[in-house]
């Protein structure tokens, strides 16, 4: 059953629907994965391995007796749990939501349902989706499936804050996952551990039902080992939500039908601002190999300026902890999740004790620094003016897309680090983002494919980034390098 | 009432109050501003709230066209200026009735800007005496849910149903300078909200609450320093709390004192009001644009549409009663002041037009007379509303038609209408003609029947027919009176009149 596990979501569709397996062999070989690593890894909050199946059961049925399938039928995929799952927990990977079953199911993760997906269970994450390495969820980190090469066992971050997404892709736990995506939660754990993963334009996946970090920024995506897969996924959870105010309204493109690896005619950005000094050589290079593989798909090259691009970094930790601070004001203890009650307390009493002891360290750092650039007196000085930046970073992109298509750029300034490595210093840790938080500021499609491996084994990802609502090109460029870069590596099964 | 300058006497000289009003209406519509859960009053605690108004993980917002185009609709009603852009913020502060942690309100760009509101302090004239009051914004925004303490020894119980309900913030200039104004222009502001339909202006039961800002000066001077009264739920509580609140500021600036800006709580037992917190405790709400909303942009047509919707506004109508129909402007200001009124004259009018087969200008008066001194005197000795008086619109029009005809006159009028609401006390409603066929209280016009009875009077009378030839004029009543006693109350009054003269004038 092993083979099984190795197929990614195009080929598992194909399988079920021509017979060649049923989709609970599927499912059963996953669920045993799931639950051969999750000692080690740690990516699942919650199994599911039920639900997995109650799904396939019902696919295999549809095919059985005739009936159409849909785009993700067969398919055994994972949740991060930042979907609200109906009759599943939901804990966004804190103390706060431990034990919040929700009677509602989110926008997203129905339409994964209702295309023919199964839930393997609800994967890890950083705690409300806020950090770079899986460390600050209530419920362990995870730990990535890749190890440096020669023998160094430091276990490794898969990236955040959709890690248990990553980690259980790269580790064939799932063939895809659901991530969502605010500062590059899901580019940056794609590129730590050689998967694929596509922020779609902001609106164009339903927010609604997902716990929210940072409304402007928060927009959902697919992760999986191919730009195939991502395509198939991103088709089955996009789509205007009459729920969500800041759902797009328009058209769901075909996506996987509109896949096309040759660039000819298209012109490629390279942004100079993001050659930065002291970049690490192995990842220049690998940007230096995506420039030569585009080319080679018939792409030009072209260079662009993002002026703005060094205040992006700033302007988000400004923008994203002022809309979570006010995200977060409803875990309160008052309806559901935590409540801290201590003998004799009042309702402030009982706001203090919850919030304390349900929210980790990073969350109420950000609550800190949210709530501090809203307060009277610094409104003006942070917030307004982080949005007038945010205004020049997105025209910066316009400007630039005046001149190329795409954009192709590193997706980290590093491969995977050490867990630990950056868990004492958050501005080292923030620096993750540098390259992928302006397209997040702009609301841009982006997506990370993986590039090759650096001289210690560890993958390496690029990132492209389209005008808004153009997946499809940011796609197709992630396939020209995909089909060139010849990624096959997988981490050694160890765990 | 007195149009004299509203004055405080202090010991130190006369002291003038300031105030503005924030009134916070209740929008009328099926479900609340964001979600789809149902707003009417009343209903088992937490059986009206949906996901989004429990704030539950990963809910969103989606604005009710419906409670926007209420909000729009009142602005057009006032005159006011509407923003076709604006947008949502979010005011946070942490409360257990506040369950996403914040309140979605607008701060930075309201849906409707400037617009003004006419108030008359003359009740037996609205034309003379008037004083336009500045309406600085409307912005809309969610209620909270309610706090309920009296259930468990310890703990408060939360109930959700008004989470999330529309409330429009109405906010005027400080242009009111006293408790008369106040209370004539919320009485002005909610016959409006009334007429339009975008509040039902139930204060009893929340639909529209005030919070009262109020300062004192001397006269000509600055304005002072202002206290605010928060959540004031009727007329007279508004007057009341600007009666406490200005005499007590006089009382501390005149001892040497300040005025703290402040929130303060009227107390109705007491009649006064005590501090609430001051501005070193106020909160501070950082106010942002809500990121889960987009900005509100209207077109043209969807405010062109609220317009046409609009109905004719008190003031308007006034004036068409009072040029069109020809009543004076006190009646037509006792029956446009409520909405309720108004239609049900105009129901009456048009019944009694075509029940006379006259135009409606032509009984208007009879109309109107008839409807606030005889009706609404019956009414009130019933302790009834026009809501639900026994009487409807088409029997008072076929009362009148009896009158205009002269079946009947005014003062067997009122007998019939007496005899009408008995009847529908007692069960079934008898009409005017009915009654009167009935109790036989047909006037009385046949010329040849009445000079009998004149001549009977004159005869009977002869000394004071002298008197009356003598050139005691005033004598005349008593033979009308006596006339018309002999005939039961029966005989046309006119037809007695002329017969009478015609027999004085003849006597001999």
């Amino acid at each position: 059953m092993s083979e099984l596990t190795e197929l990614g979501v195009a080929a598992i569709r194909e399988g079920v629907a021509k017979g060649e397996f049923a989709a609970v062999e599927v499912a059963e070989a996953f669920n045993a994965n799931v639950a051969a690593a999750q000692g080690a890894l740690n990516a699942f909050i919650v199994a599911t391995p039920d639900k997995a199946i109650e799904a396939a059961r019902t696919v295999d049925a549809a095919r059985a007796a005739g009936k159409p399938l849909g785009k993700m039928a067969g398919v055994p995929i994972g949740m991060k749990d930042l979907f609200a799952t109906k009759g599943v927990q939901t804990t966004a990977a804190s103390h706060i939501l431990e034990g919040f079953t929700p009677e509602y199911e989110s926008t997203v993760s129905q339409k994964l349902w209702d295309a023919g997906a199964g839930m393997l269970g609800k994967l890890n994450l950083d705690q409300f989706a806020m950090g770079s390495s899986n460390e600050t969820s209530y419920f362990g980190n995870v730990v990535s499936p890749w190890r440096r090469a020669g023998g160094d066992n430091a276990a490794l971050a898969p990236g955040g804050s959709s890690g248990g997404s990553s980690a259980a892709i790269a580790a064939r736990l799932c063939p895809a996952a659901t991530g969502t995506d605010t500062g590059g939660s899901i580019r940056q754990p794609a590129a730590f551990t050689g998967t694929t993963g596509i922020k779609p334009t902001y609106g164009r996946c339903s927010r609604w039902g997902i716990v929210a970090f940072a409304s402007s920024l928060d927009q959902a995506g697919p992760m999986a080992r191919s730009v195939r897969d991502c395509a198939i996924m991103l088709e089955a959870m996009a789509g205007f939500d009459p729920k969500d105010s800041t759902s797009l309204d328009l058209p769901v493109p075909e996506w996987e039908a509109g896949l096309a690896p040759s660039l000819a005619g298209k012109k490629v950005g390279i942004p100079r601002e993001y050659r930065m000094d002291g970049m690490d050589a192995e990842v220049a290079k690998s940007w230096d190999d995506g420039v030569a593989w585009l080319k080679d798909s018939g792409a030009e090259i072209v260079d662009i300026s993002l002026p703005h691009t060094r205040y992006a970094l700033p302007t988000y930790y400004i923008i994203a902890p002022a809309e979570a601070s006010s995200n977060l004001a409803r875990y309160d203890g008052v309806r559901y999740g935590l409540r801290d009650l201590p003998d004799g307390a009042n309702l402030q009493d009982m706001y203090a004790a919850t919030r304390a002891a349900g929210f980790g360290d990073e969350v109420k750092r950000r609550i800190l620094i949210g709530t501090y650039v809203l307060s009277a007196g610094f409104y003006d000085a942070y917030y307004t003016q982080a949005q007038k930046v945010r205004t020049l970073i997105s025209r910066d992109f316009t400007a630039a897309f005046n001149h190329c298509d795409v954009i192709l750029a590193p997706t980290t300034p590093t491969a995977a680090f050490a867990l630990g490595d950056n868990s004492d210093d958050p501005l080292a840790m923030y620096l993750n983002d540098v390259f992928s938080v302006p397209a997040s500021l702009a609301g841009l499609p982006a997506m990370s494919v993986p590039a090759g491996l650096n001289s210690q084994g560890l993958p390496l990802g690029l990132q492209l980034i389209g005008r808004p609502f153009d997946e499809q090109g940011v796609l197709n460029a992630g396939l020209a390098i995909e089909s060139r870069a010849g990624f096959t590596a997988k981490p050694d099964r160890w765990w | 009432m007195s149009t004299a300058a509203y004055r405080i006497q202090g010991a130190t000289g006369e002291w003038e109050v300031v105030i503005g009003l924030e009134v916070h209406a209740q929008v009328v519509s099926k479900s609340k501003l964001f979600s789809g859960a149902a707003t009417a009053f009343g209903a088992e605690p937490n059986t009206q709230v949906s996901l989004v108004d429990a704030a539950m993980p990963g809910m969103l917002p989606v604005p009710n066209k419906e409670c926007i185009r209420q909000a729009v609709r009142t602005g057009l009603a006032i005159d006011a200026q509407i923003n076709k852009w604006s947008r949502f913020d979010r005011k946070n502060y942490f409360y257990a009735d506040l369950p996403q942690g914040y309140q979605i309100s607008q701060l930075y760009h309201p849906l409707v800007g400037e617009g003004h509101i006419d108030i008359s302090l003359d009740d037996k004239n609205p034309e003379a005496d008037v004083k336009r009051i500045g309406i600085e914004r409307i912005h809309v925004e969610q209620d909270a849910g309610k706090l309920m303490h009296d259930q468990h020894p310890t703990m408060s119980y939360v109930d959700l149903n008004r989470s999330g309900v529309a409330l429009m913030e109405i906010v005027s200039r400080p242009d009111l300078r006293s408790p008369a104004e106040a209370g004539a222009y919320l009485r002005k502001l909610r016959a409006i909200l009334r007429y339009v339909g975008s509040c039902d202006g139930n204060m009893e039961e929340g639909s529209m609450r005030a919070d009262v800002n109020v300062s004192v000066r001397k006269p000509g001077e600055e304005f002072g320093t202002r206290t605010e009264t928060k959540n004031v739920n009727s007329v007279r509580f508004v007057m009341a709390t600007i009666e406490h609140e200005a005499s007590r500021q006089v009382d501390v600036l005149e001892s040497g004192g300040k005025i703290v800006q402040e929130t303060r709580l009227f107390d109705p037992d007491t009649g006064t009001t005590r501090s609430m917190r001051s501005k070193e405790d106020a909160h501070d709400y950082r106010y942002f644009p809500d990121p889960d909303l987009l900005p509100l942009e209207l077109d043209d047509d969807f405010v062109e549409d609220c317009r046409r919707s609009l109905p004719e506004l008190p003031d308007a109508k006034r004036h068409r009663y009072e040029k069109a129909l020809g009543l004076t402007p006190y009646v037509a200001g006792v029956l446009t002041a409520e909405v309720e009124t108004a239609r049900w004259f105009e129901a009456l009018l048009a019944e009694a037009a075509a029940k006379q087969g006259k135009g409606e200008e032509a009984v208007a008066k009879q109309a109107a007379n008839w409807l606030t001194s005889e009706l609404f005197g019956a009414l009130n000795r019933l302790g009834r509303s026009l809501e639900d008086s026994p009487v409807s619109p088409a029997q008072g029009a076929e009362l009148l038609a009896l009158i205009g005809n002269g079946t009947i006159s005014g003062s067997i009028a009122k007998q019939v209408l007496e005899k009408m609401l008995e009847s529908g006390a007692n069960g079934e409603m008898v009409g005017a003609e009915a009654i009167v066929e009935r109790e036989g209280l047909k006037q009385e016009s046949d010329t040849g029947a009445i000079e009998a009875v004149v001549a009977k009077v004159l005869a009977d009378n002869a000394d004071k027919v002298a008197q009356y030839k003598g050139g005691k004029e005033a004598l005349f009543g008593f033979f009308v009176g006596q006339t018309m006693k002999a005939m039961a109350g029966k005989g046309n009054p006119q037809v007695v009149n002329e017969l009478l003269k015609k027999a004085l004038a003849n006597y001999v």
